[in-house]
């Protein structure tokens, strides 16, 4: 065959067109210009900008990006501008870490907000705390940890997922007797529902009354799992599901449950990784009145809240955009930092990390904020209704700010501990043994 | 007469005075009065207006047990989210689906400027599912059998023993044989969880629900207690083991059901596969990228049709579909001419040139529509489901198995009867030789890649509609066609199809017993097995230039 022919003369476009996919893929991993002037403080922002986890960890990327830009025109921090240096972990764990030290060693940046899922972020902590820099962490996840470089303003479970249960079984909620807790197979869902598993009997719900279920990554095919929840549910006992379902496979997920005909006056769903970016996707009017647990909605009504969002969009020129709830997390964090440093007078890691705890910032739903001791803050919790818009209608919220807590107190292996970064100076206190360094299970 | 006269001159004055004394009162009586035949109606509206979940409920109460001829359509409009109020003006009005307001109170148009703290009327699942039920009991006599058959259902669903009165009448009035059986079923279920009901209505109305025979039945049947009289029990036993030997039978068609339909998807999206990896034995790792080219194809068809022409949107797929063939291909054919046709032979370099051009395509798309997932509609002849004996079936799912068997037998008749097909089959099975009678093998090369791809494209419209649009779409496909394609046997249509549907099915019998993750893992160890038994899959092709 001639081939040889045909590739010897077009070989030239071949590699011009490699070239250009360089040049694309380059572009789009992010490669910012590193250090233009000396006299700016360097803010890391490590979230996948490609890969599985890009769909929810690009909008937490432009929201640093918004609020540096907010804080620039307000002059900066400690008299010099913020610049943002941002880097692209690919949804790839391990690259989570090389990038995190590529961040703190490198380009020595003074703070770094970043990372969406447990795992990533457990793959950073070595890092962080080998080089002693500060994460802030996002989002809502399964406790059982606190780490001395590591501040979580997402929700503890005790932020979620408890209070999530807790308004499912009173009167508004439907009184419900039998529980579902349907999740994808990873240590967050597995983590929460250990925990829940452990309430709920603890509140007398039986054994027979819980099914638990999990799925893989990205699941596609939910008949039988969807069949199998309508079965669990017409036992003659109020059913609902507890859903822990993570990334793509919700969308399929609630698709089957529409086709199927489960409305949420039947079997509710209540998720705690569904917002409104997930919602985006989707035809809402079937999934009307299901539920989310979540610390902030896009709809609820606050002058705090409408300016930022207002803001928002006209930073991201897109007046559609939505915000959600880890977004949040990152305004907090960020203020929250902010004041930190401008305390401290120093972006001395030690020194803002001494000074963190107790830092109040405002909240977008009314509230003011609090870092605690054990590197979590105190959030206010709400129960929203998905309405046929894809925004949740909150029909349920605390009367007060819920204080995270890094250990359950329903594990049998976490409930003696307590984390204490200002006075017991350690993440794993066990106050039985009275010795640092007790585990979690 | 005179007499008469002056007496009743007398009474009159007498009457003003009394009038005169008692006037206040009298004009508070006569308000009171008014009130009162007016009914509990008015007089729940108030309690609309405090955007409270407590107070909607008590009022929803209320209204519905008022009697009003405005109570059936006030409650409509207040499931329709068109039921809105003022806290300022205490006023409630509804809005009708053209955008007029009514005035609740009365039911006529309302005048005059709205309020401007007007609001909907909020709700949530407590409410949701009183307002069903209140909805049931005010629409058992409706005009619409639809309607009755509805409402008999949510009768069925609340079992609130007040409506029995009206389902009575409703039974007796009604003639219509399926609306009826609705009756008679919502009238069981009130009796069969009133607690003095004779024992003997009981045993008939559980033999009403054995005859319903589904899960509902079931879950009623479980609510009677252990110490009802013994005749009740025995009834129950029987009525419970007939529902679960139906429910056995139908839950194992349900399965085959459910097997065939996943069989179906991962035919479909395998099956342009088996011609590029299969056929033409290149390993390409940018399959499902094709896949993801359709769905955004149809994504984009859906926007211009919703933005333009929202007429269309029924056709919308039908529209999407050559479409997204003509882009998956053209990508196809560009991908052949520009990077695999210098790696033919050359498996390892291919898999990864094609799993590079799968990136590059992945952050492509997700630089030009965002990383979110797009919404991508359902038709409203693919939305929705239907009863077949025991089994809900899905209409998309329906389709999707149907649209799966015609795409098939479209491309088996393509390779068996056209030139074109008669061409690729020469080029796969000796391509010298093929090369040697005059076929322009790298033509056919081309075209085979580009008709593989625009298949996946196809594909991918079809995929839109049961799962989420987005850059990822397809990397969550490969591996399974990668599956069913060596699995089948390489380089056989019909090894694709027995394979998708073996997996399907194997892989639906699997998981209710041993779960979704555990399901799939011993799908997987089971074809490992098999391949090192046989390891050209089950239909294995005979051809000297698969053998070299």
């Amino acid at each position: 065959m001639n081939k040889s022919v045909h590739s010897a003369a077009s070989r030239p476009t071949a590699r011009k067109w490699l070239a250009a996919a360089a040049g694309v893929a380059m572009a789009a991993a992010g490669a910012f210009s590193p250090a233009k002037a000396q006299d700016t403080i360097k803010v890391g922002v490590l979230h996948s900008l490609s890969g599985t986890m890009a769909i929810s960890e690009t909008t937490l990327k432009d929201t640093i990006l918004f609020l540096i830009d907010e804080q620039n025109k307000k002059g900066g921090v400690l008299g010099k501008k913020l610049e943002a240096v941002v880097v692209d972990p690919a949804s790839n764990w391990p690259l989570f870490a090389e990038k995190a030290r590529e961040l703190i060693a490198k380009d020595k940046v003074s703070v770094v907000f970043g990372c969406w899922t447990s795992v990533s972020r457990k793959s950073v902590l070595p890092v962080f705390k080998e080089l002693n820099s500060i994460l802030f962490y996002p989002v809502q996840y399964e406790g059982e940890e606190s780490e001395r470089n590591v501040f979580y303003t997402g929700a503890a479970p005790n932020q979620q997922a408890i209070p999530a249960v807790d308004y499912l079984m009173s009167k508004d909620g439907g009184e419900v007797k039998r529980w579902v807790l349907a999740g994808t197979d990873y240590v967050y869902p597995r983590t929460t529902n250990k925990i829940l598993e452990a309430y709920l009997k603890a509140k007398g719900v039986k054994e027979e009354d819980i099914l638990v279920n999990y799925t893989p990554f990205g699941h596609a095919d939910w008949q039988t799992i969807v069949a199998d929840i309508k079965k669990f549910g017409s036992a003659g006992k109020k059913t609902a599901v507890v859903s822990t379902i993570n990334g793509d496979a919700n969308v399929p997920f609630y698709k089957e449950l529409g086709n199927q005909g489960i409305k949420a006056t039947d079997i509710p769903v209540v998720a705690f990784s569904v917002g409104e970016e997930e919602l985006a996707g989707l035809d809402t009017k079937p999934l009307v009145g299901h539920l989310a647990a979540w610390n902030y909605f896009q709809s609820i009504k606050d002058a705090k809240n409408a300016e930022f969002i207002k803001a928002w969009q006209t930073y991201t020129k897109n007046p559609k955009r939505v915000t959600n709830d880890p977004m949040e997390a990152h305004v907090i964090g960020f203020h929250m930092w902010v004041k930190a440093v401008e305390k401290a007078g120093t972006i001395d890691p030690d020194k803002v990390i001494d000074v963190l705890p107790g830092t109040e910032a405002p909240n977008l739903t009314g509230g003011i904020s609090k870092m605690l001791p054990n590197h979590h803050i105190t959030k206010p919790v709400f129960i929203g209704e998905i309405k046929a818009d894809g925004q949740f209608d909150v029909v349920w919220q605390t009367k007060d700010l819920v204080p995270g807590a890094a250990w359950s107190s329903y594990l049998p292996g976490s409930k003696d501990l307590v984390a204490d970064w200002v006075t017991l100076k350690c993440g794993n206190y066990n106050t039985v043994t009275k010795k640092c360094g007790g585990s979690g299970s | 007469m005179p007499g008469v006269v002056i007496n009743m001159r007398g009474l009159f004055d007498r009457i003003r005075i009394f009038l005169r004394i008692l006037l206040p009162s009298a004009v508070l009586f006569v308000a009171a009065v008014a009130n009162a035949v007016a009914g509990p109606y008015e007089d729940a509206l108030p309690g609309l207006t405090t955007d409270s979940y407590s107070d909607t409920a008590a009022a929803l109460d209320q209204v519905s047990g008022s009697g009003s001829d405005l109570a059936a359509p006030l409650l409509q409009a207040l499931k329709d989210q068109r039921l809105q109020f003022s806290a300022v003006e205490k006023k409630v009005l509804i809005k009708t689906a053209d955008g007029k307001l009514l005035d609740a109170a009365t039911g006529q148009p309302f005048a005059g400027t709205p309020p401007a703290d007007l609001s909907n009327v909020r709700l949530n699942n407590r409410l949701r599912n009183l307002l069903d039920a209140a909805l049931g009991s005010l629409t058992l006599m409706a005009a619409d059998p639809n309607k009755r058959y509805d409402a008999a259902q949510s009768v069925f669903k609340s079992r609130d023993a007040a409506t029995m009165p009206v389902l009575e009448k409703a039974l007796a009035a009604e003639q219509n044989a399926r609306v009826k059986a609705a009756l008679m079923q919502a009238k069981a279920a009130i009796v069969v969880v009133t607690a003095d009901a004779p024992a003997a209505d009981k045993v008939a109305a559980i033999a009403v629900l054995r005859d319903r025979g589904d899960q509902d039945a079931m879950a009623l049947l479980q609510t009677i207690p252990a110490n009802a009289p013994p005749d009740v029990l025995a009834a129950v036993t029987e009525a419970k083991a007939n529902i679960e030997r139906n429910l056995a039978l139908w839950g194992t068609v349900q399965n085959l059901w459910y097997g065939l339909s996943l069989g179906s998807v991962l035919l479909l999206a395998a099956i342009g596969l088996a011609i590029t990896f299969g056929v033409m034995g290149v390993i390409n790792m940018a399959h499902g990228e094709m896949v993801m080219l359709g769905a955004y194809t149809t994504f984009v068809v859906q926007e211009v049709i919703r933005t333009r022409y929202p007429g269309l949107f029924d056709y919308s797929l039908t529209i999407a579909l050559p479409l997204a063939f003509v882009v998956a291909g053209a990508v196809g054919i560009a991908i052949e001419r520009s990077v695999i046709r210098f790696l033919y032979g050359r498996p390892l370099e291919t898999l990864l040139a094609t799993w590079g051009i799968s990136l590059v395509l992945q952050q492509a798309v997700r630089a030009a529509f965002g990383p979110t997932n797009k919404e991508v509609g359902n038709p409203s002849w693919m939305s929705g489901a239907f009863d077949l004996g025991g089994i809900l079936i899905t209409y998309n799912r329906l389709w999707i198995i149907v649209f799966t068997g015609i795409v098939f037998a479209a491309l088996l008749g393509m390779l068996r009867f056209t030139r074109l097909g008669l061409e690729m089959r020469a080029v796969t099975q000796n391509r010298s030789m093929a090369a040697a009678v005059g076929i322009r093998t790298a033509r056919i090369d081309a075209l085979t890649f580009g008709l593989g791809s625009g298949i996946a494209g196809i594909a991918g419209v079809a995929l839109s509609q049961i799962d989420n649009v987005s850059p990822n779409l397809g990397q969550g496909y490969i591996i399974d066609s990668f599956m069913v394609v060596v699995f089948g046997g390489v380089g056989n249509l019909w090894g694709t199809l027995v394979g998708a549907l073996t997996l399907g099915i194997a892989n639906k019998f699997l998981e209710p017993f041993a779960g979704a993750v555990l399901g799939k893992i011993a799908v997987l160890v089971f074809i490992i097995l098999f391949i090192q038994k046989r390891p050209r899959g089950m239909f294995a092709l005979k051809g000297r230039a698969i053998e070299a």
